[in-house]
């Protein structure tokens, strides 16, 4: 009897992800959706100009979406490249003891706050963009790419050498065997063999780029204008929220509009993390490792 | 020969990689320690700020993280523990388990300032809380949830099945044995993972931007209702609010280095502890 009772309270309590999940969803649409009553949904998405605090208001978040996918790719180029580069690394040249090293390294840097990156992109990255390039503010898309770059680099080192430690010995073993030295081995055997593994790793760092907040907020300049080059000051999504909430009147329709933009966020960011897990769960399938 | 001229460049580019991570990675900690520890005294650490920001120290900002993060932990503690021994200690596997496993995975995807609007509707807004220490803690906890969740998880997984068995054979009852032999067992590996999740709770900041947070307040927090400073926040509002943009920065450097200390030193003391264990049980 006081087992099963147990058991209940467990479950109950189990629940709870899915409750709050499901109560951000809720949240999310109910306080997103009185916006479309102002704008059809794709004038929403669609409209050049964010001018929420105007006299007569506009609420095109088209700029919004353009900074954030430009930053977010520009943030790709760089993590990408030394993340999975760094993974490989590790997985291929590193000794065990530099590996012992290395890895809770680059652990441990992944935990720097956030904060702290945008601190570092405003003090030291922007006057040195600023001079670099001359240009009449260093707080630009360019700089925002980089700091999230950087920031999401250890994740992505971390996912993608699990997925690399992934992949049987006897592969490798296989393809010594047939003559192939190890840069052969590893650019035809193995990664192809923790392809997916990686990929899954890619999306969730560009998952975590996209829904970055501090950092944007801080060096990305803000301007909501649709971005033409990397060196002009950009207005992501994430930053709008942030920087916009504090002032947009609790009920109003700029408190709605942000709320709409948190919601497109949220879908985006969701259907990033099932596609990771769709691949990351067929990865596992083909190497023989249980789901 | 040219496939040895190849791996040697293409070993050449992954060194380069390595070191170009580590050298961005370690020159943000060598600029924020050089310049902020000139900033850093007794006095910053455990004085307020004075003359509009210019003067004084970051004590308040320090304490308020400190509650901030410690409320976050009394809520998602119990319930990310409880949680994780549903799913590796009752559970049947099926469609249930997978339904909280998939919503615990999008859960740790969501990004940080959506749980602050949520904070905001719900907390703040909706139960009327205010913009205050719980409602900020109440966010912090849910956006901490899922790295709790998937810790304690692990380090159930990692007790012997068949100390399980030997205790369910001896006539102890389920909660029993979970109560007795499991959670004894794991509790160094979930320890770990608290931890960890400390570090984490202790650095966000878009979540209690609209909760918690507060760029001044007189003295420290009174209740669980009142606003407090954050450490976090209070990097971010020198460097974006105020009116001595060149004082702050200075103050800004040294807030920057005593979070870049807490949070590297938890998460440090974790991975190192996690290391061992890992290599404890293979």
């Amino acid at each position: 009897m006081k087992e099963k009772l147990y058991k209940w309270i467990f479950m109950i309590l189990a629940f709870s992800s899915l409750i709050f999940l499901i109560g951000i969803v809720i949240v999310l649409f109910k306080e997103a959706l009185p916006i479309f009553q102002k704008v059809k949904p794709l004038e929403f998405i669609l409209g050049k100009a964010w001018y929420p605090t105007y006299s007569t208001p506009e609420f095109g978040i088209l700029p919004l979406i353009l900074a954030s996918i430009w930053v977010t790719f520009g943030a790709i180029l760089v993590c990408v490249p030394l993340g999975v580069g760094s993974a490989l690394y590790l997985h291929e040249l590193a000794g065990h003891k530099q590996r012992a090293i290395l890895k809770p390294l680059i652990e441990i840097l992944a935990s720097i706050p956030s904060v702290v990156y945008g601190f570092f992109g405003m003090v030291i990255l922007t006057p040195l963009l600023q001079n670099l390039f001359h240009l009449p503010t260093g707080l630009t898309a360019l700089n925002a790419s980089l700091v999230l770059g950087i920031m999401a680099t250890p994740t992505v080192c971390s996912l993608a050498d699990d997925a690399l430690n992934y992949v049987p010995k006897s592969f490798r073993e296989a393809s010594f065997a047939v003559g192939a030295n190890r840069w052969q081995t590893l650019t035809q055997v193995v990664i192809p063999a923790a392809g997916s593994g990686i990929s899954t790793a890619i999306i969730l760092g560009m998952s975590r780029a996209i829904g970055e907040t501090m950092t944007v907020l801080m060096v990305a300049g803000g301007a909501a204008v649709i971005p033409h080059s990397f060196l002009e000051p950009v207005r992501p999504m994430t930053a709008a929220i942030a920087a916009e909430m504090g002032e947009a009147p609790m009920g109003g329709w700029h408190y709605h509009a942000l709320f709409a933009i948190a919601l497109i966020l949220f879908l985006t960011t969701f259907v990033f993390n099932i596609i990771a897990e769709m691949i990351s769960r067929r990865f596992r399938i083909k190497l023989g490792l249980s789901g | 020969m040219k496939k040895d001229i190849i791996q040697n460049l293409g070993f050449f580019a992954l060194i380069l990689s390595v070191a170009t991570t580590l050298i961005f990675l370690g020159s943000i900690i060598y600029f924020i320690s050089i310049r902020g520890f000139k900033v850093i005294s007794w006095e910053f650490l455990t004085q307020g700020p004075r003359l509009g920001m210019t003067q004084g120290g970051i004590a308040p900002a320090i304490i308020g993280t400190f509650y901030l993060t410690l409320g976050a932990m009394l809520f998602a503690l119990p319930l990310g523990i409880a949680c994780a021994i549903y799913l590796c200690e009752y559970s049947p596997k099926g469609f249930i388990v997978n339904l909280i496993r998939i919503s615990i995975n999008n859960l740790a995807g969501v990004p940080s300032v959506v749980f602050g609007l949520f904070g905001l509707a719900v907390f703040v807004k909706f139960f009327c809380l205010g913009v205050s220490v719980l409602s900020g803690s109440l966010t912090l906890g849910i956006l901490t949830l899922p790295l709790i969740i998937s810790s304690a998880q692990e380090a159930l997984l990692a007790v012997p099945q068949s100390i399980r068995e030997a205790s369910l054979s001896l006539g102890a009852t389920r909660w029993g044995t979970i109560k007795n032999i499991v959670l004894p067992t794991a509790l160094p590996g979930i320890l770990t993972g608290v931890i960890l999740s400390i570090g984490r709770v202790a650095g966000e900041t878009a979540p209690i931007l609209f909760t918690a947070a507060t760029f001044y307040t007189r003295g420290y927090p009174k209740s669980v209702f009142s606003e407090v400073m954050a450490l976090p926040y209070h990097i971010y509002a020198l460097m974006t609010e105020g009116t001595h943009p060149d004082k702050q920065t200075a103050i800004a450097y040294g807030a920057s280095l005593t979070l870049l200390f807490i949070v590297l030193m938890i998460s440090g003391i974790a991975i190192f502890i996690r290391q061992r264990q890992r290599g404890i049980y293979g």
